[in-house]
C-alpha cells in the first residue's frame, strides 16, 4: 500500500465521520419515545388520535387561514360535532400545557412550528413562565 | 434503453419494500436487518475500494494542469492551478472537492456551417450549476437527517433545518433544498436524454443511481407532506439501530419502510458504483499530486534491484575469445 501515512489517517477520518450517531449517543441515557402529557378529564380530541398525530400541523393551518382569511371561526368535526377555532381556546383547553404536551414530540424531533410567535401558551403566561 | 432497464429495477425495488413491509409486514427485515447490513456493506466496501486504490503505485506526477507551472522567476505561476507545494495542493484540492473546479472549466464545442466551417469551444456552466446545486442539497439533506440519529439533537442541525426551512411556507414547512434537489436531478437527467451525444454513451449504471436517489425524495417528500407517517416512532426505530437496540414500532407506514429500503439500496450498491468518486477525488493523480516533476526526484515506485552485467564483467567472461578473434579489450 502506497502513501500510508495519508490514506489511513484519512479512512480513520472517515469512519468517524460516518459512524457519528453510533458514538455521538454512546454514554448518554438509553432512547425515550418522548411521552406528552394527555389531558386528564378528556378522552377525545376533536379527531381520531392517529389522524391527529400525522395532521394536526395540516389542521391546525387550516384554521389560521379560516380564521384569519376567511373570517370562518367554527371547525365541524368528521363526527358533526361544531368546535370553535382557537389554537387557545380549543386545543389549549384540554392541552394546556405547551412545555408538556407539544414540547414533548417537537423538541425531540427537533421540530420548531411559528405558532408561538404569536400565540402564547396559557399554562406557561398563568405561572409567569 | 439504459434508461428504461434503470427505471424498472428501481420501481421494482419498490415493489419489493411495498409488498415485503406494507403487505408482508416484515418490519423487522425491512427496519432492522436490511438497513445494518447495507450499513456495514457501505461501510466495509468503501474502505476495501480506497485500500484497494491505495494499493496500486502512482508511477509520477501527472501535470494535467490548467496553468503556468512553477518557473523562471519573472514567469508568474499559477499557484492553484499548477502547484509546486503541498499547500498548493491543498488549495486545489478544497476548490476541487467543494466548488468542483474542474468542473466549472466545463467546455463546449461548437462547430457552425453556415458561411464557411468553423469550429469554436464556449464556455459551459450547466452541468457545473446541476453538480453543485444537487451535491450541496444531498449534503444539507443528509446532515439535517442527523435529528433522527440524535439525542438530544445538536445544535447545528437544528440550526441547519430552521435554515432550510427558514420560508416557512406551509405546515410542515416547506425545505428550500426539496425543491433545488428535484430539479438539479431532473436537469442531470434530462442532460443525458436530451443530448444525443450523451445518450450514446450513458450507460444503466448512469441512469440507475440518478432514478434510485430521484425515487428516495420522492419518497421522503411523499412522507413529510402527502402519506404522513409517525415521525416519532420513526425517530424510536432509528435510536433503536443507532444505540445497537433495534425495536420494531408498530404504527409506522408503509411509506417509511420504501424510504428506508431505497436508502439501504443506495448505501449497499454505493462502494461498486461510480458513486465512488466521493472517495476518489481525494486519490485522484491529477489533482492530488505537486507538480515538482523538475525540483525533486521522484523513483518509479514498481523498480526493483536488477541484476547488473557491466561492460568490464562481460569482458572478463570473453576474454580469451576477444583475444583470439584480434577484437581489442580494455584490460590485458
Amino acid at each position: 500500500m502506497y502513501d500510508k501515512d495519508k490514506i489511513i489517517p484519512g479512512l480513520i477520518i472517515f469512519f468517524f465521520l460516518i459512524t457519528f450517531p453510533l458514538w455521538y449517543n454512546l454514554g448518554q441515557a438509553a432512547y425515550e419515545s418522548p411521552k406528552p402529557k394527555l389531558p386528564v378529564n378528556v378522552k377525545k380530541c376533536i379527531e381520531d388520535t392517529e389522524w391527529m398525530r400525522a395532521n394536526h400541523m395540516e389542521l391546525l393551518n387550516e384554521w389560521r387561514d379560516m380564521v384569519v382569511r376567511h373570517d370562518m371561526t367554527h371547525y365541524v368535526n368528521s363526527a358533526g360535532v361544531n368546535y370553535e377555532i382557537s389554537l387557545q381556546k380549543t386545543c389549549m383547553k384540554c392541552h394546556t400545557s405547551k412545555k408538556e404536551f407539544c414540547d414533548k414530540c417537537h423538541v425531540k424531533v427537533s421540530v420548531s412550528p411559528y405558532c408561538w410567535d404569536c400565540h402564547v401558551a396559557p399554562e406557561e403566561v398563568t405561572n409567569g413562565q | 434503453m439504459s434508461a428504461v432497464y434503470s427505471l424498472i429495477i428501481v420501481l421494482a425495488l419498490v415493489l419489493v419494500a411495498v409488498v415485503g413491509a406494507g403487505g408482508g409486514g416484515l418490519h423487522a427485515l425491512f427496519g432492522v436487518v436490511i438497513p445494518y447490513v447495507a450499513f456495514v456493506v457501505f461501510l466495509a466496501g468503501f474502505i476495501y475500494r480506497v485500500i484497494n486504490w491505495a494499493k496500486s503505485p502512482v508511477p509520477f506526477r501527472i501535470p494535467t494542469t490548467a496553468g503556468q507551472q512553477e518557473s523562471l522567476k519573472w514567469i508568474k505561476q499559477n499557484k492553484l492551478d499548477n502547484p509546486s507545494t503541498t499547500w498548493g495542493v491543498i488549495g486545489r484540492m478544497v476548490l476541487e472537492i467543494l466548488f468542483f473546479r474542474s468542473l466549472f472549466r466545463n467546455t463546449k464545442m461548437q462547430l457552425k456551417v453556415n458561411g464557411g466551417p468553423s469550429l469554436s469551444y464556449g464556455s459551459s456552466k450547466f452541468l457545473w450549476v446541476g453538480a453543485i446545486v444537487f451535491h450541496y442539497c444531498f449534503f444539507i439533506i443528509l446532515l439535517r437527517h442527523g435529528r433522527f440519529f440524535t439525542d438530544p439533537v445538536p445544535g447545528c442541525i437544528e440550526w441547519l433545518d430552521k435554515l432550510d426551512s427558514i420560508l416557512q411556507i406551509g405546515v410542515p414547512n416547506i425545505y428550500i433544498t426539496e425543491f433545488l434537489i428535484v430539479g438539479a436531478l431532473l436537469y442531470l437527467f434530462l442532460r443525458r436524454v436530451c443530448d444525443s451525444k450523451l445518450r450514446y454513451i450513458s450507460l444503466p449504471a448512469d441512469y440507475f443511481p440518478l432514478f434510485l436517489i430521484m425515487a428516495i425524495v420522492i419518497t421522503g417528500i411523499l412522507m413529510r407532506y402527502f402519506i404522513r407517517t409517525d415521525i416519532v416512532a420513526a425517530k424510536d426505530l432509528i435510536m433503536g439501530l443507532v444505540t445497537l437496540h433495534p425495536k420494531v414500532p408498530e404504527t409506522l407506514g408503509t411509506i417509511f419502510y420504501v424510504h428506508v429500503f431505497l436508502v439501504s439500496i443506495l448505501m449497499a450498491y454505493f462502494p461498486w458504483s461510480k458513486l465512488m468518486h466521493a472517495g476518489g477525488i481525494f486519490l485522484s493523480p491529477t489533482r492530488n499530486l505537486a507538480n515538482n516533476n523538475r525540483m525533486k526526484r521522484h523513483i518509479n515506485p514498481w523498480n526493483y534491484p536488477v541484476k547488473l552485467h557491466t561492460y568490464e564483467e562481460w569482458e572478463d567472461e570473453f576474454r580469451d575469445v576477444l583475444k583470439e578473434a584480434g577484437i581489442p579489450v580494455e584490460k590485458e
